[in-house]
C-alpha cells in the first residue's frame, strides 16, 4: 500500500544514548535546509550518555510551521526499545522503517542500515545510510548529498569519506527507490539562504552581536550549549569564557569583568541561578549590568534534568534579597532570542541593572530555519563615562541614573560596595541617603517601561477568546490556532516579561474569554499578570511532565474549553 | 602621614582602637606609595568582614562585595584589563571559610593578583564566633564548650595547592611585613599574604604579645623554592615561621594563558568589537 505525506512529514529517529541520533541529525539538517526544505527539529533525551531512549523528531514542510507534532509519519528505531518508547505517538499511518528487529509494528518496511554498512566496511557507517535513505525519501539531488558528506567529514582521513560518501549514495538509493512512500513537499530556493539554528545558538550569536565579550558559568544542562557556543566563537573573536568552579563564582565573576568594563554574561538553568541568588543581589546593590541567561528545566531540585518546563519564572523574578528592579525577558522565537540577547547587553548597559533571558530545554534544543538577521541599525552602546577627578559612581542626577565609570578610564575613582553606600561608593548608614538610593535604584524600573517590547498579537483585534503564552509555547500555540481556523480566538504572546507591558491588561479585558497556556504546574506568568494588572485569567492549559506541548494537544485542548463554554 | 592613598575622612574608621588592622592598613598604604602606583590603576577586592572593610579607607578604586566572594571578581577584573594592579582583602573567615572554594580554585587559575588575609583567628564583624584558624579549645558564646575542630593551616594548604607565593607576617612588624608585602605584590602570579592581627575585642588569646613570643622569623638562607622544606615550615607551631615560606616562579599566570592575550596584549576592556567577525560566525549557520 502506498504511504503519501503532503507538504509536511515528521520523521523521528529514535535509539539509545550513544547511537548517533544526533550525527544523523546534524548530517541531515544542513543538507535538507541546503536543498531548500523547511527544517524543523526538536530532541527529547533520557538523563544518561550511555543506553536509554532518547529521540529527535525532524519536520520537513511547505510552510514554515515550527510546532512540536506528537503525531509521527514516520519513525526509524536505532534500537529495539524505541518502538515501545514512542508507542503513544504511532497511529495507523506511521510507517516504522529500519532493520527487522527493531521495526516490530504493524506498517513496517525493512532497511538493513548496519548490513549495508558492514559491506562498506564498518557498522559505523550506518548512520550515514540512514541520512542517505532520508535524504533518498525526500528527493534531495544526490550530489548534493555527495558533496555535503565530503565536507561534513573533512577533518577526517580520505578513506573515511569515500567510504561515507558511498554510505550516504547506498542510502538514498534505497529511499528514491522504495515505492511504498511518496513524500510532495514544496522546496524554495530562498530557504536555501537562511540560517538554521538551535535556540541556544541563537541566545549566543545574539550575545556576541550585542558585544559580549566575557562568559562565565558552570556547566548545567539545558544551558551548557551556550556555554559550548560562545567558547567556539572565541576562537575568532576576543571573548574570555571560563568555566568556574560554582555558581557563586560565576555570578561574582560576572559582576568584576563588569566593573572593569568588559560584557560580561552567564548562562545556567533553575539550579545554579537559586546559588547565584546573593550575587544577584549585589548586582542590584552596586548597579552593575548583567546579563543572564537561564535555560529552564523540571525541577524542584535535580529534578529532570534532560527535560522542560517554564516553571522557573517566580525564581527568576524573586530571587535576590531586598528590593530591587530588574528586566526578564522570555523569547518565543529564534528572531526573539537573537534580537532580545542582542539588545541586552546594551540595556542592560544603560539602565545597569540584571538582564534575565529565560529559555527552556525545548526551546534551547529546537532547531529551524529562518532568513538572516539584520545587523544595520544597531550599535553597542558602552554606556561608559570617562571620569573626572571628582567623579562619584552612585551620584544622583536628574534622569536617576549614575554614569558608570570603570578603574584606569579617566582620572576618578569608581568605588562599589555591597553595603548601602553614599554617591561616592562608601559605606553609610545615613537615613536620608539610603532612602535616597532605594528610591534611585526603584526608579530605573520606570525608565525601562518606554523600552518594554509590547506582547504580539496573532490574529483579529476583535477577538472573543484570547490565548496567551509566553516564551517557548509561542510556535506550537501558533500552529495549533492557525489550524483551528477560529476567527473569535487571538493569540497573545510576551516574551517581555517583566516589568509587563502598560497594555497587558486592556488586551485581556478586551476578551470575553481568556485562556494561559503554560508548560508549569501553577500558572506562575498567570500569577505575575494577576499581581500587576488584578486581571485574572480563566482558564489554565498546563503541562509538567517534562516534555512541550504538541500542536495536536493543545487543538484538541482549545476546543474542549471552547465547547465547555457553549454547553 | 601625607600619603596619596589615605582617605580625607581617616576619624572616621569602624575598627575598634588598637585593632591590628589600622596597623595593617598603614603597612599597605606606604608600599602602593613606595611601589609608586596610582589610585587609578589600582583596585582593592574584599569580601565583607573587618578585614574586608580596608578597601573602604584607602584611597583607590574598589569593590567591596559579598561575604567570601573576594576573589572570582579580583580575578575577572585583572582578566579583563591586566594593566590593573589587584589586590584582595578578607578576613580569615572571609577567605578560608564562606569563600574557601574560591581559594581553592583560584591557586588552579594563578591569576596575578596578590590575597591578603588578615587572620585574626576569629569572627570579628559578627562578633567573636571561632573562625576556621581559631585555636583548639578556644571558647566563645557559640563554641561554648570550647572549639573541637581543628584549625586550617592556611599555609600548608596553600603550599600544596602551589600557590606561588605564600607568606606569613606579623602587622605588629611593619618594616618585615612592609618587606613582604612588596615582594608579594612583585611577584608575578597568585600570591597568599596570611597577616597575623590582633583582634583586641574577641580574641584574648591570641594578643599582640602572644604573637610576638610565638612567631619567629625565618633565616636569610631559608630557600622558599624547596617545596619539601616549605611544608616541614608550614607544620611548624609555637613558635610559627614568618617570612616568604614557598615561592614558585615559574607557572604562567591566568592573563597569560588566556587565547585573547596570547598574540595581543591590548586589554579586553579597550578592544572594540569587529562586526565583520561577528557576521562570519553567524553566516556559518547558512
Ligand atoms: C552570606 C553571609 N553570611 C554571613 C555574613 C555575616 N558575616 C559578616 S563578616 C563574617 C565573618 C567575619 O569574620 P572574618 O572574615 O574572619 O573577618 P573579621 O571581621 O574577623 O576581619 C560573617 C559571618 C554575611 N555578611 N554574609
Ligand atoms: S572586632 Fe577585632 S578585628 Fe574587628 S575591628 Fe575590632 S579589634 Fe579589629
Amino acid at each position: 500500500m502506498l504511504s503519501k505525506f503532503e507538504n509536511d512529514v515528521v520523521i523521528v529517529l529514535a535509539g539509545e544514548a550513544g547511537q548517533g541520533i544526533q550525527s544523523i541529525e546534524g548530517i541531515l539538517s544542513l543538507l535538507l535546509k541546503r536543498s531548500g526544505y523547511n527544517y524543523f527539529s526538536t530532541s527529547e533525551f533520557m538523563s544518561r550518555v550511555r543506553g536509554g531512549v532518547n529521540s529527535t523528531e525532524i519536520r520537513i514542510s511547505s510552510q514554515e510551521v515550527n510546532g512540536f507534532r506528537n503525531r509521527i509519519d514516520i519513525l526509524i528505531p536505532l534500537s529495539d526499545k524505541s518502538v515501545d518508547h514512542l508507542k503513544s505517538r504511532l497511529t495507523d499511518q506511521t510507517l516504522v522503517i529500519g532493520e527487522k528487529d527493531k521495526t516490530t509494528y504493524k506498517k513496517s518496511i525493512e532497511v538493513p542500515f548496519s548490513d549495508i554498512a558492514k559491506e562498506i566496511g564498518n557498522k559505523i557507517f550506518s548512520n550515514t545510510v540512514a541520512a542517505g535513505f532520508i535524504c533518498g525519501l525526500l528527493n534531495v539531488e544526490l550530489q548534493l548529498c555527495k558533496d555535503f558528506i565530503a565536507e561534513y567529514f573533512a577533518s577526517k582521513k580520505q578513506d573515511i569519506i569515500d567510504k561515507n560518501i558511498i554510505a550516504i549514495s547506498k542510502g538514498h538509493k534505497i529511499g528514491k527507490d522504495l515505492e511504498q512512500i511518496k513524500i510532495t513537499i514544496d522546496k524554495s530556493k530562498k530557504i536555501q539562504k537562511h540560517l538554521l539554528l538551535t535556540g541556544a545558538e541563537a541566545v549566543s550569536l545574539g550575545a556576541l552581536a550585542g558585544g559580549c565579550n566575557f562568559v562565565c558559568a558552570y556547566p548545567m544542562s539545558p544551558a551548557t550549549s551556550v556555554l559550548e557556543n560562545m567558547a567556539s566563537y572565541s576562537k575568532d573573536n576576543d571573548i574570555i569564557v571560563e568555566q568556574v568552579e560554582d555558581e557563586i563564582g560565576v555570578i561574582n565573576m560576572t559582576l568584576g569583568a563588569w566593573y572593569a568594563g568588559a560584557r560580561a554574561m552567564a548562562t545556567t538553568s533553575g539550579g545554579g541561578f537559586a546559588l547565584m541568588s546573593e550575587g544577584i543581589s549585589l548586582c542590584a546593590m552596586i548597579e552593575s549590568p548583567l546579563v543572564m541567561h537561564i535555560a529552564q528545566r523540571p525541577g524542584p531540585a535535580t529534578g529532570l534534568p534532560t527535560r522542560t518546563e517554564q516553571g522557573d519564572l517566580n525564581l527568576v523574578l524573586y530571587a535576590g534579597h531586598g528590593d530591587f528592579p530588574r528586566i526578564i525577558l522570555a523569547p518565543g522565537t529564534l528572531e526573539e532570542a537573537f534580537y532580545q540577547s542582542r539588545n541586552a547587553f546594551n540595556m542592560s548597559a544603560k539602565y545597569q541593572m540584571p538582564v534575565f533571558i529565560l529559555t527552556d530545554q525545548f526551546f534551547v534544543d529546537s532547531k529551524y530555519n529562518i532568513e538572516n538577521f539584520d545587523l544595520d541599525n544597531f550599535e553597542i552602546e558602552e554606556s561608559i563615562v570617562k571620569t573626572n577627578p571628582d567623579y562619584q559612581r552612585f551620584a544622583f542626577t536628574k534622569d536617576g541614573l549614575s554614569p558608570r565609570g570603570i578603574p584606569n578610564h579617566g582620572k576618578g575613582l569608581v568605588c562599589v560596595d555591597s553595603d548601602e553606600h553614599d554617591e561616592s561608593g562608601h559605606i553609610t548608614e545615613d537615613f536620608d541617603i539610603r532612602v535616597k538610593m532605594v528610591d534611585k535604584r526603584k526608579h530605573k524600573l520606570k525608565l525601562v517601561e518606554k523600552d518594554i517590547t509590547p506582547p504580539k498579537l496573532i490574529g483579529k483585534e476583535n477577538y472573543k477568546t484570547l490565548v496567551i503564552c509566553w516564551g517557548s509555547t509561542f510556535n506550537t500555540l501558533k500552529e495549533a490556532l492557525e489550524e483551528l481556523e477560529n476567527e473569535d480566538i487571538s493569540l497573545l504572546h510576551f516574551s517581555w516579561i517583566y516589568p509587563l507591558h502598560k497594555d497587558t491588561f486592556d488586551y485581556l479585558n478586551k476578551a470575553d474569554k481568556t485562556i494561559i497556556v503554560e508548560n508549569n504546574s501553577s500558572g506562575q506568568m498567570a500569577q505575575l499578570i494577576r499581581s500587576t494588572t488584578g486581571f485574572a485569567i480563566d482558564e489554565e492549559i498546563l503541562k509538567y511532565n517534562g516534555l512541550p506541548f504538541s500542536v495536536e494537544e493543545l487543538k484538541q485542548k482549545i476546543t474542549n474549553l471552547i465547547n465547555k463554554e457553549k454547553k | 602621614m601625607n600619603n596619596k592613598f589615605d582617605i580625607k575622612n581617616n576619624s572616621d574608621i569602624a575598627w575598634c582602637p588598637g585593632c591590628g588592622n589600622f596597623l595593617i592598613r598603614k603597612e599597605i598604604m606606604s608600599v602602593l606609595e613606595e611601589l609608586k602606583l596610582s589610585p587609578q590603576e589600582l583596585v582593592l577586592v574584599s569580601g565583607i568582614g573587618q578585614a574586608a572593610k580596608m578597601p573602604q579607607y584607602v584611597n583607590s578604586n574598589f569593590f567591596n562585595g559579598l561575604h567570601g566572594r573576594g576573589l572570582p571578581p579580583a580575578t575577572a577584573i585583572k582578566a579583563a584589563n591586566p594593566q590593573l594592579t589587584v589586590l584582595a582583602f578578607g578576613g580569615d573567615g572571609d577567605m578560608y571559610g564562606e569563600g574557601g572554594n574560591h581559594l581553592l580554585h583560584t591557586s588552579r587559575r594563578n591569576p596575578d593578583i596578590t590575597l591578603f588575609v588578615h587572620d585574626n583567628m576569629i569572627y570579628g564583624l559578627t562578633k567573636g564566633q571561632a573562625s576556621p584558624t581559631t585555636n583548639f579549645g578556644f571558647e566563645t558564646p557559640v563554641q561554648n564548650f570550647g572549639v573541637f575542630e581543628r584549625p586550617l593551616n592556611p599555609i600548608a594548604l596553600a603550599i600544596s595547592l602551589e600557590i606561588t607565593f605564600v607568606a606569613r607576617v606579623f602587622c605588629g612588624h611593619p618594616e618585615q611585613t612592609q618587606e613582604i608585602m612588596k615582594k608579594a605584590i612583585n611577584h608575578k602570579g597568585f600570591a597568599l599574604v596570611d597577616i597575623f592581627q590582633p583582634c583586641v575585642s574577641f580574641n584574648k588569646i591570641n594578643t599582640h604579645k602572644w604573637f610576638e613570643e610565638n612567631t619567629y622569623y625565618l633565616k636569610e638562607d631559608y630557600d622558599p623554592t624547596d617545596r619539601d622544606k616549605a611544608f616541614k615550615k608550614a607544620y611548624e607551631t609555637m613558635p610559627f615561621p614568618l617570612g616568604v615560606i614557598y615561592k614558585n616562579d615559574g607557572r604562567k599566570t591566568f592573563e597569560e594563558n588566556l587565547h585573547i592575550y596570547q598574540k595581543n596584549d591590548t586589554p579586553l576592556v579597550k578592544r572594540s568589537t569587529n562586526l565583520s567577525n561577528i557576521k562570519n560566525e553567524i553566516n556559518k549557520k547558512i
